[in-house]
């Protein structure tokens, strides 16, 4: 009986998450055109054009990734904080703002970006003519915007899980830190940000997986140098029609995050918490 | 045991709040609260004030002065109502498809013990861990492949990519969201019901549909919400597999190098405000319910 229930969807996923990636890593070892066809040869010589072309664009991914989603984590902890312990009779409604965004698309925000950031935009412009700014300086086409529109895009990813997990503290865990004459900071140290760890995990992994793999902010808000390995697998498979090396380009992005994932979590100790 | 546990938690948030709760600071935690959800904020309300804008040329990206076309004409741009149109199909259909087979599966996790169920949480798991231009990637790889020897001839062509595998997209990243959804529903689930229907007489079939079904309706109706507005917004998969089709994201990707009608800003602060009205409205209604009981 449960297998009938499953079957359908199951065989769904098999045919269209499972069969695409074995496809995608028979290309990546595989030779060829579109127009002629591919076959695989068992090289991984795409892996090491991939690697010595576009080493760049791996590291700014990692950067930038990594940066947004550090940034998100200072800001995201506060606010989850306050609404987990300070809400009060408004916590519904902060955290309905929290996720407001979603209900815009993805893409039209960061056109907003554009709007705002813009040379003569409606904060730069005014700073402008009062001569507070050169009128030569300027943030879009900066890596500077391009992280802080990758910081916008996922904070609400990083709140919702803290959160869930600052909420589920046991305040009273807390008050025994301070009976114990603990200060706050030590309780907080202590007691409050061990317990909230689970929600640091899920927050970070969901931050800095769509981050990674972002090439929206890089081509609306950043420059040709500042551009992430999602511009390329794009460039590569869309434009170029490189099968073998944008193939290449996507298994080696899944194994790095992959790995990040093992990595954090072996270093939070929070593996029982993943499965 | 679980209420056992949380009824004096309860009682303890309630007594200590506002002096026991150790706190940073005390006005800087809100201000930055509030600095932060501004910064969430303000994208929307450029959106939504741009809509309003008459731009000087075909960018609207200087503020210029007032005007009401963009609302009277929202789909007065070539493509644009045809990618709106193609964006609702994807949407409805794929949240259909999606929201039976993943309900169906939610139910199997929840309500079976079977070998392999552990193993199968994960798997459900990984599309949602799978980086959104790795799925889009693959998806691409595996459609040319149906075009290409060996496979071409033996398997139905799904390349050219189109409308078909765009819905196949969506229903396959939608799937796992609604297992995740609806398992979350049923976790709470009072299984005595069901058994008071059996005893009253009711067979398996009358039991789920006058009884399981009514319950797990508003976790079904979350999940299939949520899926909705995932497909509505993905760009970044479909780009992979849309072909010459265009959906609204897509539409406004392709033309956001040439021009940026007010029109997008217009579409897009409709999506906004019907979603939030949506949810308000979801809001009273499960309000009231819990204020009748």
């Amino acid at each position: 009986m449960p297998w009938l229930l499953l079957a359908p969807g199951l065989a769904w996923l098999l045919a269209f998450y499972v069969l695409p990636a074995v496809q995608m890593f028979t290309y990546s070892i595989s030779t060829g055109s579109l127009e002629t066809g591919f076959e695989m040869t068992g090289s991984f010589a795409a892996y090491g054009e991939a690697l010595s072309r576009f080493g760049r664009q791996f590291l700014n991914s990692i950067l930038y990734g990594g940066a947004a989603t550090v940034l998100t984590f200072l800001i995201g902890f506060p606010v989850a904080y306050t609404i987990a312990f300070r809400g009060g009779r408004y916590k519904n409604l902060i955290l309905f703002l929290v996720i407001a965004p979603f209900f815009t698309s993805f893409l039209i925000r960061t056109i907003s970006w554009q709007i705002l950031l813009g040379d003569e935009g409606p904060v730069l412009g005014p700073l402008k003519q009062l001569h507070l700014l050169p009128g030569t300086f300027s943030v879009l086409g900066t890596a500077v915007a391009q992280v802080a529109g990758l910081t916008y895009n996922f904070l609400p990813f990083m709140i919702l899980p803290l959160y869930v997990a600052l909420e589920k503290i046991d305040v009273r865990l807390i008050e025994a830190a301070g009976d114990l004459y603990a200060g706050r900071w030590a309780a907080f140290r202590r007691v409050t940000l061990p317990l909230a760890l689970p929600g640091v995990f899920a927050g970070s992994l969901l931050t800095l997986i769509p981050a990674m793999g972002d090439y929206i902010n890089a081509e609306l808000l950043g420059n040709p140098q500042t551009r992430m390995i999602g511009n390329v697998i794009q460039n590569r498979l869309l434009i170029q029609n490189d099968y073998p090396v944008g193939s290449a380009l996507s298994f080696m992005l899944m194994a790095a995050i992959l790995v990040a994932v093992f990595v954090y979590a072996r270093a939070l100790g929070t593996e029982q918490l993943t499965g | 045991m679980a209420d056992s546990m949380t009824a004096p938690r309860e009682q303890a948030t309630g007594r200590t709040r506002g002096s026991g709760v150790p706190h940073l600071g005390h006005w800087v935690l809100p201000v930055f609260t509030a600095m932060a959800i501004g910064y969430l904020m303000v994208p929307i309300a450029v959106m939504i004030v741009f809509s309003f804008n008459q731009p000087q040329g075909k960018f609207n990206y200087i503020w210029n002065h007032f005007s009401l076309e963009g609302w009277l004409h929202p789909f007065d741009w070539p493509g644009l109502g045809d990618a709106v149109r193609t964006s609702l199909a994807i949407a409805v259909y794929s949240t259909i498809v999606a929201t039976i087979l993943g309900t169906m599966i939610g139910l199997a996790l929840t309500r079976y013990r079977f070998r392999g169920r552990g193993l199968l949480n994960g798997i459900i798991f990984l599309p949602m861990a799978t980086p959104e231009i790795v799925l889009g990637a693959s998806l691409l790889t595996l459609f040319v492949a149906t075009a290409l020897p060996p496979l071409a001839g033996t398997v139905p062509a799904l390349y050219p990519t189109g409308f078909g595998t765009i819905l196949i997209a969506h229903v396959m990243f939608n799937i796992s969201y609604v297992v995740v959804t609806v398992k979350a529903r049923l976790a709470g689930y009072d299984r005595s019901l069901e058994e008071a229907a059996m005893d009253l007489g009711a067979n398996e079939f009358t039991t789920f549909w006058k009884v399981t079904f009514p319950l797990i309706l508003p976790g079904i109706m979350a999940a299939a919400l949520l899926a909705f507005s995932l497909s509505i917004d993905d760009f970044v998969i479909t780009n992979f597999v849309s072909g010459t089709t265009n959906t609204f994201p897509i539409w406004v990707y392709g033309i956001q190098k040439n021009a940026l009608p007010v029109q997008i800003n217009v579409i897009g602060s409709i999506i906004f405000l019907g979603a939030v009205a949506l949810v308000a409205l979801t809001q009273l209604r499960s309000g009231r319910a819990v204020r009748i009981r």
